[in-house]
């Protein structure tokens, strides 16, 4: 048994009247699921609820109503942060309802959909909520039985007496319960005794999806709203020079036409803030269509900026060639030193084999399948927004800056989301939303265009990579260099893997300013320095006549070992364990396959994969027959939900790494549609996935990010094998197949 | 603005709309069915599929003035109680992420039923390429659709 201390997380504990009565703006059916997803009809609602704690509330017929407290991307934490509540509090998962809860940053912390961080660091919140209020109901129950609390068990939401087997339901005792003082301390189950956690459990939202019902912001409605669309500058390094609104406001439905501008002059942004074009023109009318059609009548004239403070840099109207050539410069320079072990010059020196590559990757937009979009209703002295957005807690700050209302007065709802992926960390579209709000005097739903969406984007930077190996004449590893660099970040993780397993080691840094917008995008930096690296130690290997995995496994061992330096940020053992369970899942050794196989490993977002990729041509085109994944994240909260995850980053890797670029010609995106933006589609993907964990009783990790890096080393390892040539420059297709 | 008479979901409805107003907005901002989404506007996501006398079609290119008498079916109306075999299959492969695509994936993969009940690999494939996933569950769609279809 684990005690835990609840002291130090009594402030999720504050009662709130916020979640048992109203401000619930979207009504239970719409925020709340069913867990059972084969009869949702059947589960009868209680007469009466009772809050045990912010995390959840007992109705007297047992039925339990779980808050989920993180914006759900598509992560699946609107199913797996409840099921670990679940599970403390040791209730029948056929008996919960999952309700998305509101920003209340007075019972949740860090409600945020990034990093791959929710489980991680909820995990001790969850289960605490759980354990703590089956521990007020176990109390509850001793003192209607007039029995010591020892003595009453629980399972499966009944309460048992174990001298005298007498049981009630936790129902019965709930408004008993919701009544007592938290107690100090509680017991956590034993992993052994988990039956919850480590168990598939569907989709809480798989029934309203499938049939269609509202759950997305873009489907949010209310009684008299009207909808907004902006139009923007359409080049990055360009803003609004004056605007003719005559034919738009003449066309039918049109209410308004005017300058939305983003953020006050004095403002200081925050992380989430980040903006290209703070200058707007927003058409308002009373339907969407009416709102596009009357959007292309407007007469604007834009210019180039020459000097803004919410531009970045005065560097003019960019082009993809420009950057190019830009990037190609700063690689050929030394850049900061992030990190140095031993003497890295000498290494090379007297190095007998030395293996050097650049490895290139563009911009990409994050193509959220539902547009940005959001629902404002700003009145003089309150706020309510709703809609799809990954930071709620930093963008009511900003909100509250824009519109001059303390944070009380501005209630942030959390739709389902659409699709995440980083875009909707930077939330500019819900202050538009909520300026135009203000302005109009009625509620509004800001929505994008796909083209709006895709040529106003918070990007992936573009990157590029120098690495270079130094081998003696025994093929041993004796140098490593890298030198990293982006528009406008460098995507380096010096404390990586190799780093601790080579003696001389060097790590350099370089960024270039820019006026187009950037942002995290699914495991940032990562998403670019798997496949180089992985590509890169695969050539080493190629280099040093090692099997490809052997000769990692031997740096990992060497890491493990005998580190070099101390501050490597990965855990060797846990490496090398991914990558021998995927090479014995894949029949690595036994040349079983008659494919061309490529293997490649990383960690990121605190969490180890491995992926071997098997290709076959056909008709000179690279086909993917099968990919098989090994992840090391911990424990597994919702293991079929958990392969679904690995599964689609696979896609979604090889995908991006394959097809998926954003070119800008003076400061224009060149792509600004699926029809001129390639992403991955249905025949396109592998014809197979195997996937697979190491089991450790390790307290969850990362799992959104990830499995969506290595996979893409992995590929540019298997087309090498299949094609005779190496992939250095994103996107793929470009080097040999798009013709 | 016209009025239209249209059959959608086995129900007649009126709307008073501009004859160049697509379906997707029809159905969206005049009907409340919102289970029809918008992706792309121009035919390249899919997310918009219905199905227009049982072929799939995007409703975001369909303007209303085109339908005539045709019958609709959009996602709320495929099956009376969210039971159509493909709507099961979706369940039992529990195949969402985000979920925002797959009314469109489920539209488009019944369009492709009607036509032709037992798809292979290869039919499921190409009549699915027009249909977009962000999240990348195009295995666990093929799979479902391959449940269904054997259903």
């Amino acid at each position: 048994m684990t005690i835990v201390k609840t002291k130090l997380d009594r402030r999720s504990f504050i009662r709130s009247s916020v979640l048992a009565g109203g401000g619930m703006l979207l009504g239970f059916s719409w925020l709340a699921s069913s867990c059972s997803t084969n009869t949702p009809k059947e589960l009868s609602m209680p007469d009466e609820w009772f809050e045990i704690n912010g995390f959840l509330k007992i109705g007297e017929n047992g039925l339990v109503t779980i808050m989920s407290p993180n914006p759900e991307i598509g992560q699946n934490v609107k199913t797996s942060m409840p099921m670990i509540v679940a599970e403390e509090l040791d209730v029948d998962w056929k008996n919960v309802i999952v309700e998305q809860a509101p920003l209340n940053t007075d019972i949740f912390t860090r409600q945020l959909a990034g990093g791959s961080q929710s489980i991680r660091q909820s995990w001790p919140a969850l289960r605490m909520a759980g354990a703590t209020a089956r521990e007020m109901l176990r109390q509850a129950a001793a003192q209607k039985w007039n029995v010591p609390i020892e003595e009453v068990s629980t399972g499966a939401g009944v309460l048992v007496h174990r001298n005298s087997n007498k049981k009630i339901g936790y129902g019965e005792v709930a408004s008993a319960a919701a009544g007592l003082p938290v107690p100090e301390e509680v017991e956590l189950k034993e992993i052994n005794d988990f039956s919850i956690i480590g168990t598939s459990r569907k989709n809480v939202d798989g029934f309203k999806i499938v049939t269609g019902q509202p759950l997305f912001g873009l489907d949010y409605k209310k009684e008299g709203m009207l909808i907004a669309m902006v139009a923007h500058p359409p080049a990055f390094g360009m803003k609004l020079k004056s605007f003719d609104a005559t034919d738009a406001k003449a066309m039918p439905g049109i209410k308004d036409v005017f300058v939305v501008k983003t953020y006050n002059d004095d403002y200081e942004l925050q992380w989430s803030d980040t903006t290209s074009f703070n200058e707007l023109v927003a058409v308002v009318g009373n339907t969407t269509w009416e709102v596009m059609t009357a959007k292309l009548m407007l007469n604007v004239e834009w210019e180039p900026i020459s000097d803004s403070n919410r531009m970045n840099v005065p560097s003019g109207l960019e082009s993809t060639a420009d950057h190019i050539k830009k990037m190609t410069e700063a690689g050929a320079k030394t850049g900061s030193e992030v990190r140095r072990d031993g003497d890295p010059e000498v290494a090379f020196k007297n190095a007998a084999k030395i293996v050097e590559q650049i490895y290139t990757a563009p911009f990409q937009a994050h193509n959220t399948m539902e547009p940005m979009n959001f629902f404002a209703d700003v009145k003089e002295d309150e706020a309510v927004l709703a809609g799809p957005i990954q930071t709620p807690e930093f963008m009511e700050k900003t909100l509250a800056a824009r519109l001059g209302l303390p944070l009380e007065k501005i209630d942030v709802q959390m739709t389902r989301m659409g699709g995440g992926f980083g875009r909707r960390l930077y939330g500019h579209f819900m202050v538009e939303a909520a300026v135009i709000s203000q302005k109009v005097k009625a509620p509004v739903k800001l929505v994008y265009s796909r083209e709006d969406d895709m040529t106003y984007g918070v990007y992936r930077p573009a990157y590029h990579a120098l690495y270079r190996a130094a081998l003696d004449a025994d093929n041993n590893l004796i140098g490593f260099h890298v030198r990293m660099g982006g528009i406008p970040s460098s995507p380096l993780h010096a404390n990586r893997f190799p780093a601790g397993a080579v003696d001389n080691y060097l790590a350099e840094s370089w960024s270039i300013d820019t006026n187009i917008s950037t942002g995290a995008f699914r495991a940032p930096g990562s998403n670019f320095n798997a496949v180089a690296e992985q590509s890169f130690l695969d050539e080493v290997a190629e280099a040093a006549g090692k099997d490809p995995i052997q000769f990692r496994l031997d740096l990992l061992k060497s890491a493990q070992e005998n580190p070099v330096g101390e501050r490597n940020d990965y855990d060797a053992a846990r490496y090398a364990g991914v990558l021998e369970q995927v090479r014995e899942k894949s029949g690595w050794e036994s040349g079983a396959s008659d494919k061309n196989r490529g293997v490649a490993a990383y960690f990121c977002h605190n969490s180890y994969v491995a992926n071997v990729v098997d290709i076959e041509m056909k008709d000179g085109r690279p086909v993917i027959q099968k990919v098989y994944a090994s992840t090391d994240c911990g424990i597994v909260v919702n293991p079929d939900a958990a392969v679904n995850m690995i599964e689609g980053s696979i896609v979604d890797g090889i995908g991006h790494a394959m097809y998926s670029g954003l070119t800008f010609n003076e400061g224009q995106p060149e792509q600004e549609n699926f029809d001129s933006y390639r992403l991955i589609r249905h025949a396109e993907s592998p014809k197979e996935i195997e996937v697979h964990f190491v089991k450790n009783e390790i307290d969850p990790t990362g799992l959104g990010e990830p499995p969506y890096p290595p996979v893409m080393g992995a590929l540019a390892n298997a087309l090498y094998k299949a094609t005779g040539e190496r992939y250095y420059h994103q996107p793929f297709v470009k080097n040999t197949f798009e013709a | 603005m016209a009025v239209f008479n249209l059959n959608i979901n086995g129900k007649q409805q009126q709307v008073d709309v501009d004859p160049s107003t697509p379906m997707l907005w029809v159905l969206r901002d005049h009907l409340n069915l919102v289970g029809t989404k918008f992706g792309c506007g121009v035919a390249q996501c899919g997310a918009c599929t219905i199905l227009l006398d049982g072929m799939a079609v995007r409703s975001c290119i369909t303007f209303v003035d085109s339908v005539g008498d045709k019958k609709i079916t959009t996602i709320e109306g495929l099956s009376e109680n969210g039971d159509h075999p493909l709507q099961q299959a979706w369940l039992e492969h529990d195949v969402p992420q985000c979920g925002y695509c797959q009314a469109g994936q489920i539209m488009n993969a019944a369009g492709l039923l009607i036509a032709n009940p037992h798809p292979s690999d290869e039919d499921i494939e190409t009549a699915m390429h027009g249909n977009l996933c962000r999240c990348g569950t195009y295995t666990r769609i093929k799979a479902a659709i391959k449940t269904a279809s054997s259903s």
